[in-house]
């Protein structure tokens, strides 16, 4: 990339850079009790595993990952849906495009914690049979796929904006159905640039499942907090904060190289 | 380069005078003729001639009642006694429990939010001698099949809610033994509405405020009973502080005066006419 004197430079700026880090905070008059505080051995091993009476932040850990993996589906199914309705053209269609239209200003404005109130402890108050007796993890992957469609709703939008109408035009002339055009010309380029930012949002929404925890299921965040709490050590936290880490930094390398392909095709395809 | 060389420099520099300790006030007082560490003007509070006591909000009564500025309800006025007996005025700032126990100075001199001294939490920060012994109350609907529960052992298939950071949880998890994973929230008015939704069967806080919940709160509610656990709140002092044999000082007259039994029976005692659990 930059050669070998550029090599040299760059590995020496790298370690000057990070000692110099390194020497403020280890100088810093209160870094052996934040060491023993954040980064004690003791604490985030027994964090991590648990204790009689705290639960193990990494089993609670496989429940941020189910409610992940469940609720992507669902906001990639509705996204999409919201995304679609939102381009039907014709003035029969205005109820509906105003529904779209509405849902994702609603849901992109309203921070996501209070939705999940609002459905954690509103649905079941309301006494109905079935949407006030599903559990809180269910409510909390409702109230996630609810908000995060509204985002993801938007990228799928941009995506199919961002193909140019003579495609659309162009397949129309070959006979194919406006829903056809859409199905087979427009949705398969316009997914296609749009998966960066679409794993982009799935990186926040991984992080978002510990908001869940508001409503009472412990994730991994909230048995770090009750580890913290009865130790008064925030050890737990690092190790929480480590197990989002691992998830999240293969996903966003994955992002990387999607995008890297993405731009050589598109470079290769302009030279012929 | 140069530049590099300057700003490394000057990094190194503000990291050698961040390590400077700040001092903490002398507690030893001018002059050797003050014998007694704990007259006023020779305590080493946060702020001079001022004693700052924290507490987290909202605060729930019994505990505290009427406006920051001036709290009564027990813990109000334990930490209002104990200013008075090291003749400070007192001030009341807020401090969130979960940075209660953070490290660093303190921007108060104790904190006092129904913390209950434990082995553990000790290590990381001080705790003054217990100034109220807690139990633990359980709070259900009436007319459930709970609600005529009589011990422990009666409630292990039920669903269990606590707030988190409570001592109850731990009680939950290591002598109720539930079949059911407890669920935890952020207040106790998240576990009232839970309480309410049917999305608990049970919440288990301290006795004084299941009482009060029951009474105030939660309509159709009702204790089934108090756990002894021999548990004793402490007040949260930054690991080291001098003050606390000052405060601990006066705790104990307050014990050997009948000062604190006197305000138990004033202020707590219509909470704790409650069965115990077997």
């Amino acid at each position: 990339m930059f050669g070998g004197r550029g090599i040299l430079i760059s590995s020496a700026s790298t370690i000057v850079f990070f000692a110099v880090i390194a020497l403020a905070v280890a100088l810093a008059p209160g870094s052996s009790l934040v060491a023993e505080r954040f980064f004690d051995p003791y604490h985030l091993n027994r964090s991590l595993f648990g204790t009689v009476t705290t639960p193990s932040v990494v089993g609670a850990f496989v429940l941020n990952i189910k409610m992940f993996l469940i609720a992507e589906v669902f906001i990639l199914i509705l996204a999409l849906v919201v995304a679609i309705v939102r381009g039907i053209p014709g003035p029969v269609f205005f109820p509906f495009r105003a529904i779209a239209v509405g849902y994702t200003d609603l849901f992109r404005g309203v921070p996501l914690i209070l939705v999940l109130y609002m459905i954690g402890f509103g649905l079941p108050g309301l006494g109905l049979k079935f949407f006030s007796s599903q559990s809180e993890v269910t409510y909390g992957v409702v109230a996630l796929v609810l908000v995060y469609s509204a985002y993801v709703a938007e990228v799928y939008r941009a995506g199919i904006d961002s193909v140019h109408e003579s495609q659309t035009a162009a397949a129309r002339s070959l006979g194919l159905s406006r829903w056809q055009a859409m199905r087979f010309v427009v949705l398969p380029q316009a997914v296609r640039r749009v998966i960066p930012p679409l794993l982009n949002d799935f990186i926040g929404l991984q992080k978002d499942t510990a908001l869940i925890s508001v409503l009472g299921p412990i994730e991994a965040a909230r048995a770090a907090n009750i580890y913290a709490a009865e130790q008064f050590n925030y050890g737990s936290f690092v190790i929480a904060a480590f197990l989002f880490i691992i998830v999240t930094i293969p996903l966003a390398r994955f992002t990387d190289r999607l995008i890297e392909r993405d731009q050589r095709r598109r470079r290769a395809g302009a030279a012929l | 380069m140069r530049k590099l060389l300057v700003v490394i420099a000057s990094l190194v520099l503000l990291a050698g005078c961040a390590e400077e300790p700040s001092n903490p006030p002398s507690s030893s007082g001018g002059g050797g003729e003050n014998k007694d560490p704990c007259a006023a003007k020779s305590l080493p509070t946060v702020a001079k001639g001022t004693l700052t006591v924290a507490t987290d909000r909202p605060a729930y009564p019994p505990w505290f009642k009427g406006s920051p500025k001036a709290y009564s309800g027990y813990e109000g006025e334990v930490a209002s006694e104990v200013a008075k007996r090291l003749k400070l005025p007192i001030k009341w700032v807020v401090e969130p429990f979960a940075k209660s126990y953070s490290p660093g100075p303190k921007d108060w001199d104790f904190d006092i939010n129904q913390i209950t001294i434990t082995e553990e939490r000790d290590r990381a920060v001080d705790f003054s001698d217990g100034y109220y012994e807690n139990n633990q109350g359980v709070l259900t609907l009436q007319g459930t099949p709970l609600a005529s529960a009589k011990s422990i052992s009666e409630l292990k298939d039920y669903q269990f809610g606590a707030q988190v950071g409570t001592t109850s949880l731990a009680f939950i998890n290591s002598t109720i033994q539930p079949s059911a994973e407890v669920k935890v929230f952020d207040t106790t008015n998240d576990a009232v509405s839970a309480l309410n939704n049917g999305q608990i069967d049970a919440l288990v806080t301290d006795v004084v405020t299941t009482v009060y919940l029951r009474d105030i709160e939660v309509d159709n509610s009702v204790v089934i009973g108090q756990y002894p656990k021999t548990e004793q709140f402490g007040m949260v002092f930054e690991e080291g502080n001098p003050l606390i044999e000052c405060v601990n000082g006066a705790l104990e007259e307050m014990k050997s005066d009948g000062t604190l039994e006197d305000l138990e029976r004033k202020l707590l005692q219509q909470y704790l006419e409650v069965p115990t659990l077997e």
